[in-house]
């Protein structure tokens, strides 16, 4: 290494034997273990990272750390990602890294040409220009132009995510001096302590300045403190670990990054913690002047970095601009690492003797400030206020103050403060047990941090049961920290640009445009100019922007406030945000006992209501989709089917209120059934709108079987648990599902009887002993059964209900007996034609959550003997206002070979206004031999006889009117 | 987090929600005028503050439980005990 070489030769916290291999932009670098992709950049004189988001202006490394909002890059290869600061990325060996913003290269950038119509880009520019209801024109040209890195093509091809829960006592966010005290302390209690830290080395800002504990190195202290804490039984420490979300009742989210297990990505923990301690740092604020986007302009703190954890000197020649204390001792390490001061730009009028002798010999300005920076693709001199001659510097280090990193505290609904002294909002009051430490709170000095993580730690494992005896601190020692607040300039020329929000490429003069234009209060500000939105939500500029808006409408900084700090404290991988649940387990899905059977089969599968995996339809070689939908449909229509019933919600009430519990929640009467006889029935909500339909059967006195529709189940049971608990809770009834508790194969069609005979049974199954709505229980092909004749397809049907276990048995010997008949096994997609010919309700089809009864043409099931019952007043009240309804009917398409789709709106005359009403289901009928239609239609049975027009986008189908049944309206068949 | 009469405190999506405390539902549901049906069922208690409402243990054991919640902070006041 020579001396004109970025990196110096020795120190930082990188090791030096382990070379790694990257790529950026094409070319070929190499970095050292521990470096990330920004210092190695640096490192080998890289400072153009990429272009600014909406004028492409050269934008190179501004920090070290989270709060980066310039250097966005996208990774390629198994780390694909994109929008990520260099400063966050861990340098890997073969890692490929791409500039954002930029074509063909940052370095010759067409759309930099849009700096030319930079002022055609004012604030608030999309929402003037581009309005309803033309937006969808410009949409997709404004989002290519606009955005950043695109989405990866790929998931990871390797590796996984996962979720982990977890409690404690004392949840620990950050390790630096105050979070490592803090945990120490709580752990020493003997409380249950999570301490997580969002770098990969414990220490904090420690790692990053040159300060000493107890007579040594800042940072051996807290590794040495780490590794004591990760020895004790009772604490977990997690490095790479963001905390990144605080919930109610003290639910925090993590994101563990590198856990050390083979092939997991990353790990989200959600910790319930008795309490917790806040002690998350603060972030360097930048400051506001013209040209302060320059590659070459860094954070103070970021320089300090970059010297002491990274052994880079990001440049050779330095000016230092400020407003506070902490830069001089940046400049001292600056100084140290061989970097040339040229002068220090103090904004403040006085500077401190304690500042002064930190760089003995360095120039120093008093009370001025950079009114403009030179350079194009990299810094090249900054021009002050008091000379007009530039100085010629490669860097321009800026401090603009401190702001703690309250994010925690305030997605706990924490309050803020604003502390003039520190120019700095401050956590006020808590309204969760969370307790800020350290420079989170305020404390920015070491011995204030350690004092304040100590006494912290002391509160909260007191809070949580336990009785510290808090160790002594150790000896630590450091300047004070002093701020005088330094918003902007005071004259900037018209067009300057002096960004507040280096992401989003928001300027001073935006804001003061949003101001103008009555865009008054802060959160406006934000949403108007977009300042302090994006991948860094304004970690370093919000504050500037809220001093500004304090500044033109003359009020106190504390009185403007700040915006919502929402999570993410930074941003978070949909992957570990999914955890486990990707692909077939995102959520798990239901199967029959004859789930292997369907596949054996190459039945087609798919999700049919509540989870449950069922058979659309089986195909046969040859066959197009709608000719095995056709066979199947067919063979139950003039032969015999069967199809696997056993998803249909099933429920079991007893107790001795259970016949008058099924009249209130029915709109028609069931306690006047005899046992084994049962009856279809609908329930409504109390809003007196549909909630479900199905079917109960009378098992004996006050028990009683219950089928509901698949989908509907869950919210059945929950409707049935709640009436019998808040509003009857005098009434004797139990409700159990017993839904996966028995299966079903409901052999259908006119041949269906003599495929039952043909499988044997000591029941009597004729049209007289078990009737249409009738169950009987007894052996079936030698199997314990319960049958039940309903019929969902309009034929005669047996539901031979068994244990689970012996469906597949079932199922072989009803295949067995009914092959002399032609039986064939029907998917869902042939009983939706079956019931859609027999105009048999859907949920989620005709009924929709605003049709009742008469809706339907069903009024027949509303009961007029019932005084009351579930919906009853509700619908009533709805009647008698009166007023079209629309109403279910039969849809015939004029042209027999013509479907309609699903959903697709009637509209008087076809016209391009207001729906009248919707198609709810098409099918092609094998009875008629052409497509049929059901749909709700305004005062639809008025109608019958009648044409109406079904309006599509491009095309407008005629159809005739006719009653919402297609076969056998008087059900003879159903009955046989 | 929510307290389960059974399970002790438990994560509340653990839970299904069953919306405010609206009263028993009356044995004579002709009474009164529709103007005051309509409104019971249409504006359910939505205070600014603590509200009585009803929570299922439907991923636990089932049980129901009557917990004070304040909207504003989600600090469950009063935890019920449904037995």
């Amino acid at each position: 290494m020579t001396d004109n070489s970025p990196r110096l030769p020795q120190g930082g916290r990188i090791d030096r034997s382990r070379v790694l291999r990257f790529t950026f932009n094409d070319r070929a670098y190499q970095g050292f273990e521990g470096d990330t992709l920004a210092s190695a950049l640096l490192a080998n004189g890289v400072h153009l990272i990429g272009r600014s988001f909406k004028y492409h202006r050269p934008r190179g490394v501004f920090s070290a750390g989270v709060e980066e909002p310039g250097a966005l890059v996208e990774l390629e290869g198994d780390d694909a990602s994109g929008n990520r600061p260099v400063t966050t990325v861990r340098l890997t060996d073969g890692l490929v890294a791409r500039s954002v913003n930029c074509w063909p290269s940052p370095k010759f950038d067409l759309g930099a040409a849009t700096q030319l119509v930079a002022r055609m880009l004012p604030a608030g520019f999309y929402y003037k220009t581009f309005m309803w209801p033309d937006w969808r024109i410009f949409e997709p040209a404004i989002r290519r132009a606009a955005g950043m890195a695109g989405a990866p093509a790929k998931p990871p091809e390797t590796g996984r995510f996962e979720t982990r829960n977890a409690h404690t006592d004392v949840l620990v966010a950050g390790a630096g001096p105050a979070g490592l005290m803090a945990a120490y302390v709580a752990a020493k209690a003997g409380a249950r302590v999570l301490l997580a830290d969002d770098r990969a080395e414990p220490g904090g800002s420690l790692l990053d300045r040159r300060l000493t504990v107890n007579g040594g190195p800042a940072g051996d202290w807290a590794a040495t403190l780490w590794a004591d804490l990760a020895e004790m039984s009772e604490v977990t420490v997690l490095r790479d670990t963001t905390v990144w979300a605080y919930r109610e009742h003290n639910l925090l989210i993590l994101n563990q990054r590198n856990p050390d297990r083979p092939g997991l990505i990353e790990r989200t923990w959600r910790v319930r913690a008795k309490q917790t301690v806040l002690a998350t740092g603060a972030t360097e604020r930048m400051m506001v002047f013209p040209g302060n986007d320059r590659p070459g302009v860094m954070l103070a703190s970021g320089v300090q970095a970059y010297l002491n954890r990274y052994a880079v000197r990001p440049g050779k020649r330095a000016v230092i601009l400020t407003n506070n204390d902490s830069a001089y001792q940046a400049a001292a390490d600056m100084g140290a690492a061989g970097i040339e001061l040229a002068a220090i730009i103090d904004t403040r009028e006085a500077v401190s003797d304690a500042c002064r002798e930190q760089v003995p010999g360095v120039e120093i300005w008093a009370g001025a400030h950079v009114v403009d920076t030179l350079g194009r693709q990299r810094l090249t001199g900054v021009v002050t206020s008091q000379i007009t001659t530039p100085i010629p510097c490669d860097l321009l280090a800026v401090s603009g103050g401190w702001s703690p990193n309250v994010h925690l505290h305030s997605q706990a609904r924490g309050t803020l403060r604003w502390d003039p002294d520190s120019v700095a909002f401050v956590p006020e009051a808590t309204v969760q047990p969370s307790h800020s430490a350290g420079a989170a709170n305020g404390q920015l000095t070491l011995p204030e941090a350690l004092a304040s993580g100590a006494a912290q730690g002391v509160a909260a494992a007191e809070a949580a049961g336990f009785t510290p005896n808090p160790p002594p601190l150790p000896a630590a020692e450091e300047a004070p920290y002093t701020v005088e607040p330094f918003w902007a300039p005071p004259k900037m020329k018209p067009g300057a640009k002096a960004f507040v929000d280096l992401q989003n490429d928001v300027t001073a003069a935006d804001i003061a445009l949003a101001l103008r234009e009555g865009y008054d209060s802060v959160e406006h500000v934000k949403r108007y100019t977009t300042g302090g939105m994006g991948l860094d939500q304004g970690k370093t500029g919000n504050v500037n922007i809220i001093g500004l808006v304090a500044h033109a409408q003359g009020r106190a900084v504390g009185d403007v406030g700040t915006t919502t700090f929402r999570s993410p404290y930074t941003p978070v991988s949909f992957g570990s945000l999914a955890g486990q649940r990707e692909g077939s387990v995102v959520l798990p899905y239901r199967h029959t006992p004859l789930t292997d059977w369907n596949h054996a089969q190459g039945a087609f599968m798919y999700e049919a209501g509540a989870r449950w995996r069922r058979p659309g339809y089986f195909p046969r070689d040859g066959e197009t989709f709608q000719e095995t939908v056709n066979r199947e449909a067919l063979a139950v229509r003039e032969g015999v089917g069967v199809y696997d019933g056993s998803p249909l919600g099933t429920f079991e009430l007893k107790g001795r209120d259970t016949d008058r519990f099924l009249d209130l929640i029915y709109t028609n009467t069931f306690s006047t059934l005899k046992d084994g006889a049962g009856r279809y029935g609908i329930m409504l909500s109390e809003d007196g709108l549909i909630l479900d339909d199905g079917v109960s059967f009378r098992l004996g006195q006050s028990r009683w079987l219950m089928s509901t529709s698949t989908g509907h189940a869950d919210a059945v049971h929950h409707h049935m648990e709640r009436l019998r608990r808040y509003d009857r809770p005098d009434w004797h009834v139990q409700v159990t599902n017993v839904t996966s508790q028995w299966a079903n194969a409901t052999v259908c069609g006119p041949k269906a009887r003599d495929v039952m005979q043909a499988l044997g049974t000591d029941l009597d199954l004729s049209r007289e002993a078990l009737p249409f709505m009738h169950l009987a229980e007894g052996m079936v092909a030698g199997l314990l059964a319960r049958v039940i004749r309903v019929s969902f397809t309009g034929e005669i049907s047996f539901e031979i209900n068994v244990r689970p276990r012996d469906l597949p048995t079932l199922w072989e010997r009803i295949l067995e007996a009914g092959a002399p008949f032609g039986i064939q096994p029907v998917g869902s997609e042939a009983n939706h034609v079956l019931r859609v010919e027999k105009g048999f309700l859907s949920l989620g089809h005709e009924v929709d959550g605003t049709v009742d009864p008469f809706d339907l043409g069903m009024g027949w099931i509303v009961s007029k003997k019932k005084p009351d019952f579930i919906g009853k007043r509700a619908m009533e009240i709805r009647r008698s206002a009166g007023g079209p309804r629309w109403e279910l009917v039969g849809l015939l398409p004029e042209d027999v070979q013509d479907s309609i789709p699903e959903g697709a709106p009637l509209t008087p005359d076809g016209a391009k206004v207001p729906s009248e009403g919707f198609v709810s289901a098409c099918v092609f009928s094998v009875v008629h031999n052409r497509w049929v239609a059901l749909g709700l239609l305004q005062d639809g049975r008025a109608r019958i006889g009648h044409g109406a027009h079904v309006r599509l986008r491009d095309r407008v189908i005629g159809v005739q009117v006719v009653a919402p049944c297609f076969h056998d309206p008087d059900g003879e068949r159903l009955r046989g | 987090m929510i307290t389960c009469p059974f399970c002790g405190p438990r994560s509340e999506t653990e839970f299904t929600y069953a919306g405010p405390e609206m009263g028993r539902r009356p044995a004579d549901a002709s009474g009164g005028s529709d103007e005051e049906w309509a409104e019971a069922l249409t504006v359910p208690p939505n205070p600014v503050g603590p509200v009585v409402e009803h929570w299922r243990h439907g991923k636990g054991c089932g049980a129901w439980v009557t917990i004070t919640r304040d909207t504003r902070t989600h600090e469950v006041l009063e935890p019920g005990d449904d037995g």
